[in-house]
């Protein structure tokens, strides 16, 4: 049984600035298989636009597998298969004239542990997805790349030593790079694969913040295993369990509240 | 939504892979083209005559090449009596005994080794054992051979040793066995397969050397009766027979090439039939 | 269970056995240095440094110089590797980014047989196969289109410095491949993911966080090539003329360090001409020793954990 917010017509982004009721991204029935095993099984739901969605659930529930579904990434496994349907903003992501790459240039990643360019500066590394899209000219390259990295709050950090390389950044540091490097092409979507899993407390913390800063501006779908980071920085949470999609809701009810007796299990940390 | 370079980086990359394609064939192409032609024009020639008869003197037409055959036979496994022990038994030094700077260092130079000419070790032993001796001999084909799979075998042991999970050696130490004895009767007999294919292929290697033979095992007519006597080897004759003027012996050295490429690709072929289930997961 | 004192023995005895042989490693490139060394000391009393720069190699009156083989081997090893790195670095780019994956592993394995083939045997093809094509096609042709050039001027005999280059390319193709392709296998997937996420196409992928990911263990894989290609003596040996001449010329006959060891060392008179050979190979051994050095150090300093040097 799954459980959804109130079901929204196709909106665009312009229309309402405040959370909720746009849906930014739409799945019906999808399912994904690696080989003969199903990943995920028949998932419906709508991802609001301009909020931060948290998915959870125990290992290997298919989270991640969801998350890389909206940016087409879960292609990169040659065995994968997929049924269903996702729409960005009401395009639909999967058609046949449809390429992944132009689907990935409207969504961002970051992932689990940072991975900037070592061979690039910190300034090449929030261009190069601005340079790749074609883009020379130095002045917006350059307006860009402040713009990102003060978004990331990584900016008054690196202001100095733009063109120092991306690996003398601290752990914490690459990740923000990392989210300004995401940010540099104006996705529509922002997805986080459990983004703050290998970092201490003080820059979880920033990450954390971070995100309820950017979710004026983007919409924010977020894997964590995290709970405590789910509860405070979220505005609705999936639960996934086995492949399934158990409840989805608004965040407080999830945690306080839940409809099913699996969610309160996992979220009152009865398992997983 | 598609970006405005969207179809030129398209077509890049179309290019790209068309054009790492057309490398990729021009780089087998050679190998191709060396077997076709070991095909066209050896197979006619391989045949009873040239397994079991010993080679016609100058500018006669016929004879075989029975002689360098076994010569080489002889040989690799007169190498492997040297190399084999010292490589493995190297290698297993290597593996089970960790002194980091040490090890390095002898990793490094091993590496080293396995990179300098051949014809060098050819000139080595030529002043080791040939002036000594007086004489081409058996003795010093085999030890030329032998010096150069040493750190062929060491590391390629080595690297098969590394593969054996830690936990069996643990399991075997906590029984209360004697780490010399978990070595050679857990650790070893474990990795035997992948020993004994690194062995192989350093077989494979050497058989095919000619460099080093050219002033060390020199080449016979004839057959070799004794150790300190010169002896045949397969890329010594065909090597003789190529430059040679007379038409007859190209054509043997065809045929020769033909049984030699038809042996190391025999080995290799076989040693990857092995070992494919240590390679099969990767892409 | 045995006695703990002896199996302490034991254990002692079987290190102390291993690590001998172990050592031997060391044994050998002493070896080697020193027998060159020594055979080679009646040559450099003789010859000094003028060995190296002088261009007379002249048995009959006992005059050696080794510059024409130092000039053959560094021409045609620049022409192997001109020739080589780019196909190979491509090739190794094709097989672990761009192929589709069913074709992947017998391509490789083409490769690495081709890796297998002895040089005697690709000397042999390369005298009666590829050397008269190459008189007959390719050297007339680049002479009538590019024959304004010193280099693609001169007699066209066949045998020539351009031919040893090209079969040296062949020798070299495989083992600059294969290392290369260890090395773009050993970036890390996340790298790559990276790029994907930004909407890069596969090329791009490859480009951005492939290769200059791996730029410095490129680097090595090449110079491993010039290793090789320094010392390759067989096959080029058997096309590239045996000439002791510095020709601007590519279709020149030619002559390298080690064919010249290779053809005359078992036919060398006196003791001073065996001495010069001596010479040659060590100074033959200095340069792949230094080059090899050079370029394990590369790897190592750049490999991963899964990546193993190759030879």
């Amino acid at each position: 049984m799954t459980a959804l917010i109130q079901p929204m017509p196709n909106a665009t982004v312009e229309t309402k600035p405040d959370p909720a009721p746009v849906a930014a991204v739409t799945v019906r029935g999808l399912s994904i298989f690696f080989g003969n095993h199903a990943v995920l099984k028949n998932v419906t739901i709508d991802i609001g636009a301009r909020a931060v969605t948290a998915i959870i659930g125990p290992s290997g529930c298919g989270k991640s597998t969801f998350l890389r579904s909206i940016n087409r990434m879960h292609e990169l496994n040659p065995d994968a298969r997929m049924e269903g349907e996702i729409r960005l903003f009401g395009d639909d992501i999967y058609s046949r004239d449809v390429e992944p790459v132009v689907v990935r240039r409207r969504v961002g990643m970051v992932f689990q542990k940072s991975n900037p360019f070592p061979t690039m500066s910190i300034a090449e590394n929030v261009t190069v997805g601005l340079r790749l899209n074609g883009e020379r000219n130095k002045k917006t390259l350059a307006a860009r790349t402040e713009e990102s990295l003060r978004m990331a709050a990584l900016w008054d950090e690196v202001k100095d030593r733009l063109h120092a390389p991306a690996i003398s950044l601290s752990g914490g540091q690459q990740q923000r790079l990392c989210i300004a490097r995401a940010l540099a092409v104006q996705p529509e979507v922002l997805l986080m694969d459990e983004p703050a899993s290998a970092l201490d407390p003080l820059a979880t913390q920033k990450i954390e913040d971070l995100i309820i800063e950017l979710k004026k501006d983007y919409t924010i779908v977020i894997v964590t295993h995290n709970m405590q980071q789910a509860a405070r920085s979220s505005d609705f949470t999936a639960f996934f369990y086995l492949g399934e999609l158990v409840e989805f809701g608004p965040t407080t009810r999830i945690f306080t509240n839940p409809a099913q007796k699996r969610t309160e299990d996992y979220v009152t940390g009865r398992f997983g | 939504m598609t970006v405005s370079n969207h179809h030129w980086r398209k077509a890049r990359n179309v290019f790209m892979q068309a054009f790492t394609f057309v490398c990729a064939i021009l780089v087998i192409l050679p190998l191709l083209l060396v077997f076709f032609y070991l095909l066209k024009q050896g197979a006619g020639s391989v045949n009873w005559a040239f397994f079991t008869e010993l080679p016609k003197p100058v500018g006669e037409v016929g004879g075989g090449m029975a002689n360098a055959i076994l010569g080489t036979f002889i040989l690799i496994s007169l190498a492997s009596c040297l190399g084999v022990p010292v490589g493995v038994l190297g290698g297993v030094f290597l593996s089970e005994y960790s002194h980091r700077r040490l090890n390095w260092w002898i990793r490094f130079t091993a590496d080293i080794i396995n990179g300098v000419p051949s014809i060098t070790w050819g000139m080595v032993v030529y002043a080791l054992i040939v002036l000594p001796m007086k004489g081409f001999s058996v003795l010093a084909g085999g030890v030329v051979l032998g010096l150069i799979m040493i750190p062929l075998i060491m590391r390629t042991t080595e690297e098969v040793l590394q593969l054996v999970p830690n936990g069996y050696r643990e399991a075997a130490l906590a029984l209360g066995i004697a780490q010399w004895r978990v070595i050679v009767q857990i650790v070893l007999r474990t990795a035997l397969k992948g020993i004994v294919t690194g062995v192989m292929l350093a077989l494979a290697r050497v058989a095919g050397e000619t460099a080093p033979l050219l002033f060390t095992a020199f080449g016979n007519a004839y057959w070799t009766h004794r150790l300190t006597e010169p002896i045949a080897a397969l890329p010594l004759q065909i090597f003789n027979y190529a430059i040679s003027p007379y038409d007859d012996w190209h054509r043997q050295a065809w045929a020769g090439a033909l049984v030699l490429i038809l042996l190391i690709s025999g080995i290799n072929i076989c040693v990857r039939t092995l070992t494919r289930d240590r390679f099969s997961k990767r892409a | 269970m045995g006695n703990p004192a002896t199996s302490h023995l034991g254990d002692r005895l079987f290190k102390g056995l291993t690590l001998v042989m172990a050592l031997s490693v060391f044994v050998l490139i002493i070896l080697i240095g020193f027998e060159l060394a020594h055979g080679s000391s009646t040559a450099i009393r003789q010859f000094g440094w003028r060995f190296l720069i002088s261009s007379d190699w002249d048995p009959v009156n006992e005059k050696f110089g080794a510059l024409p083989f130092i000039f053959g081997t560094l021409v045609s090893s620049a022409i192997g590797l001109l020739i080589a790195v780019p196909l190979s670095i491509a090739t190794a780019v094709y097989l672990t980014e761009l192929a589709p994956l069913w074709l992947r592993q017998p391509l490789t394995m083409f490769i690495e047989l081709l890796a297998a083939v002895p040089s005697v045997i690709l000397g042999l093809w390369g005298i009666f196969v590829m050397v008269p094509w190459l008189s007959g096609h390719l050297f007339p042709l680049l002479q009538k289109y590019l024959g304004f050039l010193p280099l693609f001027q001169g007699p066209i005999y066949g045998p020539s410095i351009f031919a040893g280059g090209i079969i040296v390319a062949i020798m070299v193709l495989p083992i600059i491949t294969s290392v290369s392709r260890e090395i773009l296998r050993s970036v890390p997937g996340l790298q790559r993911e990276a790029a994907y996420a930004l909407g890069a196409t596969r090329w791009e992928v490859t480009r951005i966080a492939v290769l200059s990911y791996a730029k410095k263990g490129l680097f090595g894989a090449v110079i491993l090539g010039l290793g090789r290609a320094l010392g390759e003596t067989m096959a080029v040996t058997m096309v590239i003329g045996n000439s002791p001449q510095i020709v601007k010329s590519l279709f020149a006959p030619g002559y390298t360090l080690a064919s010249v060891v290779a053809n005359e060392f078992s036919e060398a008179t006196t003791d001073t001409y065996l001495s010069a050979l001596f010479e040659i190979g060590l100074v033959l051994l200095g340069v792949t020793v230094l080059v090899n050095a050079l370029a394990q150090l590369l790897l190592k300093t750049f490999a991963g954990p899964g990546v193993k040097p190759q030879h």
